[in-house]
């Protein structure tokens, strides 16, 4: 892509074309990840009233596929009432602080063969930190609504991410010393050779903690306590409306898909199919689906995100308590055994650590 | 044109540190205790982005990690559970200004003698650009902590581990007569313990 724009603005220097070029990335993968997570919520209506026996969003468009939109323009001409003693201005920043961090940790996401947007070594660690900011939208937003309800959300929110980055941090210590670098590009590069390759087998402990951690972190049901509609009403967005609500929102499915998409790509071996070495690339119908591509990608970041609808409609909500046992004294020693566990491998050379 | 782009690390790095100057001031100087730490938090945002400048990744990154994701939200937190009364607190400002002042003046003297140590042959400045950075420093900081200074490292490691055992000794009390589920009792719990299913014939109404 560099080349074309290179021909295009010929007259600017090579840095100036260089820099067009990755506006130009981050603006497509922004239009898509955006695009994604209004039809997220259009799968999630769907998916789960076809768990619950009924028909979901079904009015606007065929089978309501024109739903999303509809309910943006709803939300983004609405008005937005600011609380009387609230903190003003943070309150409208906080939902900016939410949703910057969701999108920004997809720079360093390899989508397809050989393109991330930033191609970093420290890939792993950054992610640790974009999704660790991600919790000061949510604090600001609790404090600065000057509302106890949403006090108490911003509270119980910012309890359970921190405990469960810690058992996610350690989860990705496993991958890291799996793939001997940080760098996603290489990590999923390390997996490929089809599905015997993939991360999830030898480190299925800590992909368990890991996608657990994940919806723990994305406070998506059954961890939705921060939200819990019977006891705090909605939790930390209770005074927002209209378009700043739908900031919290997008930032919410902008998080899960983020998810989504790097469990497949730690664990699933990202864009590498299945079926890489088990089938001649050369076959006609076949070998297309056994190169490795965008397709697979998308195909494991989907079976996720239906995991966070299916698990949403199936399980009843943990008590807050509970929620801290589970992340401090399962998850925590979980991973720390398994992080000792492939070290020993290690030191053996047994399996594929070899 | 091309005079431009190589001044662009200068001008990132003036405007960086013009920010982070005054978000600094904004620490002391906020009136709202809530936005002296989220001034804070912008210092560190604004010097990770400076150390991302030297290609000092792996530290941008760590600052980022452990003091805003961490840290800051805790304090954020104090700071908010605590009612804090600004005013009060403002009234030491003129008092302790001197003070501040002269520590500030000793800081920026500290950070000036750099300049004069440039000149100098001193090894460690006249040569900045090591040949690790060539294959990114997060490798070649992990090196150099787990080989050449291993002692160091782990004796930190230790420090932070018996202060995390300090705290939580000094936190933990168990009060008298408080009730508490034990969640082990509740994890062994059998159906056949609690419950006694009675067989009994139908009763019949003659």
């Amino acid at each position: 892509m560099t080349e074309i724009l290179g021909n295009w603005l010929a007259f600017l220097p090579a840095e100036a074309v260089e820099a067009v070029a990755s506006l130009v990335a981050i603006l497509a993968l922004a239009i898509v990840v955006i695009l994604c997570v209004a039809y997220a919520t259009w799968l999630e209506r769907k998916v789960i009233g076809f768990m619950q026996l009924r028909q979901g969003p079904n009015r606007v468009g065929f089978r309501g596929l024109l739903q999303p939109f509809a309910d943006v323009l709803k939300l983004l001409v609405k008005e937005i009432v600011i609380p009387g003693r609230a903190n003003r201005w943070l309150f409208l920043t906080a939902p900016v602080l939410a949703l910057v961090p969701a999108l920004a940790a997809w720079a360093v996401v390899p989508v397809f063969p050989g393109f991330a947007i930033a191609d970093l070594d420290a890939g792993l660690l950054y992610l640790l930190s974009m999704t660790s900011l991600g919790i000061y939208g949510i604090i600001l937003a609790g404090w600065a609504s000057n509302s106890k309800y949403a006090l108490l959300g911003a509270m119980r929110s910012a309890a359970q991410m921190v405990a469960y980055e810690i058992a996610m941090g350690f989860a990705l210590v496993g991958v890291l010393m799996a793939a001997g670098s940080l760098n996603l590009g290489e990590i999923v590069a390390r997996q490929s050779g089809g599905v015997t390759q993939w991360f999830i087998f030898p480190l299925a402990p800590l992909f368990l903690v890991y996608f657990i951690s994940g919806v723990a972190e994305t406070n998506r049901a059954p961890f939705d306590v921060a939200e819990g509609e019977s006891e705090i009403v909605a939790g930390f967005h209770v005074e927002y409306g209209g378009a700043t609500f739908a900031m919290f929102f997008l930032a919410e499915y902008a998080n899960m898909i983020l998810i989504a998409a790097l469990t497949a790509v730690l664990f699933l071996g990202g864009w590498d199919s299945p079926f890489h070495g088990l089938v001649d690339p050369g076959w006609p119908v076949v070998g297309i689906l056994a190169a490795p591509s965008l397709f697979w990608l998308a195909a494991k970041t989907f079976l996720f995100l239906f995991v966070f609808l299916w698990l949403r409609a199936t399980f009843p909500r943990y008590r807050y308590d509970q929620i801290m046992r589970l992340g401090w004294k399962v998850f925590i020693p979980v991973t720390l055994v398994w992080i000792s566990v492939e070290a020993v491998f290690f030191t053996l050379q047994i399996g594929p650590f070899a | 044109m091309q005079p431009l782009v190589d001044l662009f690390p200068f001008i990132l790095f003036s405007g960086w540190s013009g920010m982070l100057i005054a978000s600094a001031l904004g620490v002391i100087l906020a009136r709202n205790p809530v936005h002296s730490v989220l001034f804070l938090v912008l210092c560190f945002v604004i010097s990770a982005a400076i150390w991302l400048l030297l290609h000092a990744e792996f530290l941008a990154v760590a600052l980022v990690l452990v003091y805003v994701g961490a840290v800051m939200v805790l304090l954020l937190f104090v700071v908010m559970m605590l009612d804090i009364n600004a005013e009060r607190m403002r009234e030491g400002l003129t008092r302790y200004a001197p003070f501040g002042v002269l520590v500030g003046l000793l800081l920026a003297a500290q950070l000036a003698s750099v300049w004069w140590l440039r000149g100098s042959d001193a090894e460690l400045l006249a040569q900045p650009q090591t040949p690790y950075f060539s294959e990114g420093n997060t490798r070649a900081l992990g090196e150099l902590l787990y080989t050449e200074h291993l002692y160091a490292f782990e004796i930190a490691g230790y420090i932070l581990l018996l202060a995390i055992v300090g705290a939580i000794t000094l936190t933990l009390r168990r009060r008298q007569g408080l009730r508490v589920q034990q969640v082990s009792e509740q994890v062994a719990a059998r159906a056949k313990d609690r419950v006694r299913l009675v067989k009994m014939p139908a009763e019949r109404d003659e």
